[in-house]
Order: structure tokens, then sequence, then C-alpha cells
């Protein structure tokens, strides 16, 4: 790995967080025109974090809903007491 | 100090910020009779000052507004789905029964991911006594860097069917390190800021970053094996 694609990588989070002072996005974005590489691993990292962000949860099974608001209920009329 | 108490007394530091109105462990007293729900269902700050009131039915709201993320989050945490039931059910009972004690110095969901996670990161080191440290420095050496470096094309996910999808996704983070996938899950996934993170799990914002990075890297080359153009069926 390039010293330059190291660097990249080292700021990668900082630059999909949008956490990042222009001059050095500019500059990382000067590379990724230039490094094919690069330009797969940042695309594909912030495809990782928008698959797992954008995913839905499974609905909870039958049996543990049913649980949790048998607790709940039970919560609710010891706190009445 | 461990992973799990440093987090447990930040946790406690929240429900003790500015001048509650009960010891956390007296029960809230409720009416006899609930007031009726007449907030505005999709409104949570109404629904939870209504729940503050005493509206059960707003509660219960809040609860099946939330009950599928927290039993993801506890899922993902404990990878194990008696303790992810368990840690889900003791983190809604707890909210419940702390209620007066939230503030709403931030959003109601991110008080009742904190919580969850406690109660997730208790049952993790309960089951794995040795292993579960937040607080230690983590090796992060040259495992994640990337090593294949094949594209996806434009919407990888979507050659999979939404159940499989959630099966590739729950496997792939159960596959990282509690200390990495702890980090991502309340970054990326629940969405929280770095600091409320940080917080949260009683680590320094460095070592956020540093393990949100880790965690990122790895995820994406464990999902390069799904999502590779031509890999998947």
């Amino acid at each position: 790995m390039k010293p330059k694609c190291s660097k990249i990588l080292s700021e990668l989070s900082d630059y999909l967080d949008q956490g990042i002072d222009p001059a050095l996005r500019a500059e990382i974005e000067d590379h990724l025109t230039k490094c094919k590489d690069c330009r797969v691993v940042v695309d594909t990292t912030k495809k990782t974090i928008d698959i797992f962000c954008n995913s839905e949860p499974a609905p909870l099974p039958d049996d543990a809903r049913h649980r949790l608001y048998d607790a709940l209920q039970r919560k609710i009329r010891s706190c009445r007491c | 100090m461990g992973a799990f108490s440093c987090c447990f007394n930040l946790f406690v530091q929240e429900w003790g910020m500015g001048t509650p109105k009960m010891n956390p462990e007296t029960p809230r007293p409720l009416p006899a009779t609930p007031l009726p729900s007449k907030v505005v269902k999709d409104d949570e700050s109404a629904l939870v000052a209504a729940a503050k009131a005493g509206d059960v039915s707003a509660f219960e709201t809040l609860v099946g507004r939330y009950e599928r993320k927290i039993f993801r989050l506890t899922q993902n945490i404990t990878q194990n789905r008696e303790d992810a039931e368990d840690a889900m059910q003791e983190a809604f009972l707890k909210a419940y029964e702390h209620l007066d004690n939230f503030e709403g110095n931030s959003r109601f969901y991110t008080w009742l991911v904190r919580i969850a996670v406690n109660q997730a990161l208790m049952k993790l080191r309960k089951r794995r006594p040795n292993q579960i440290s937040l607080d230690e420095d983590i090796e992060t050496g040259e495992d994640s860097m990337p090593r294949e470096v094949e594209d996806w094309g434009p919407s990888p996910e979507q050659r999979y069917q939404q159940t499989e999808l959630s099966g590739i996704l729950s496997q792939v983070i159960g596959e990282l390190d509690p200390s990495f996938r702890v980090v991502f899950q309340l970054r990326d996934i629940e969405e929280l800021s770095t600091e409320e993170t940080a917080e949260a799990l009683g680590l320094s914002i460095p070592a956020v970053k540093s393990r949100l990075l880790r965690a990122r890297l790895k995820l994406r080359q464990k999902l390069n094996r799904y999502f590779q153009q031509g890999e998947a069926s």
C-alpha cells in the first residue's frame, strides 16, 4: 500500500462522516480520482455503512413480544401497589 | 475499572443528573386509573411526557415503536437469543421504572439505547467473563486493512431478499470482536454521535473513532464475499 493510500485509509471514517477540513477533503478527493483501489475501498465502505444503517430490523418473535408485554404489565401493577 | 462497571457508573450518573424527583430505586407511582392517551402518536416527546404523567398506553406505544430495534441491538451485542430477549425486556422495564429520571437532555430513544446496551453488555460479560473488556487497548493491526478491492456494483443489497440480507448482516457483525461491534452498533446502526457513543461506553473519543474505523473496514471485508460483483447467485 502506498503512503498516500495509507493516509486516505486513516482518514476514511472522518471523510465519510463529513468531519474533515476542506483542504484535506480536497486532497483526498484528488487522490480518489487517480487511485482506483482507494476509490473502491471508500465506495464499498460507504455502502457497508448504508446497508447496515438502512436495514430494517426483523419483527420481534411473537413469543418474545408476549413475554415482554406480560412483564411490562407486571411491572406496571407492582408500581401501582 | 472494568468496562461494564465504567458504563454502569455513567448510566447511574445520567439517571442522577439534575434534581431527581425520587430515588431511582423507588417505583414510579401511577394514578389508579391511567390518564387517557390524547397525544399525537408520532411525537416522541409528547409520548414521553404523557407516559411520565401516568399514561400507560403512551409508554406501550413507545415500546411498540422501538421493540424491534432494541431487540436487534441486544441480539447483535449478545449474539445469544435468550440473553438478547432478557436484555431487551429488562431495558424496557428499567426505562419504565426510571422514567421520571429521564430529563429530556437527549432523545428518549438514545436514553433507551444506553440502557439496553448496558443490559446487553452485562449479559455478555456474564457469559464470557474473561473476554469482554471495552476499555482495554485493542490490537488494531493489519488484519482489517483492505486486501480485496473488488467493486460491488451500485446496489449490492438488492441481490438478496430482506430476510436473507438480515441474516447476512447479523452473521458478519457477530463475527466482529465485541469491542468493535458495540461501537459500530451505536454509531452506524443506532446513529449516536461519536460523543454519545464515547459517553455511553466509557471510552475516549479517539478510541471510539479508532474502533469504528476498524469495525467498518472489517465489515466491508466480510461483506466482500456476498457483494463482490459476480459473486452472488
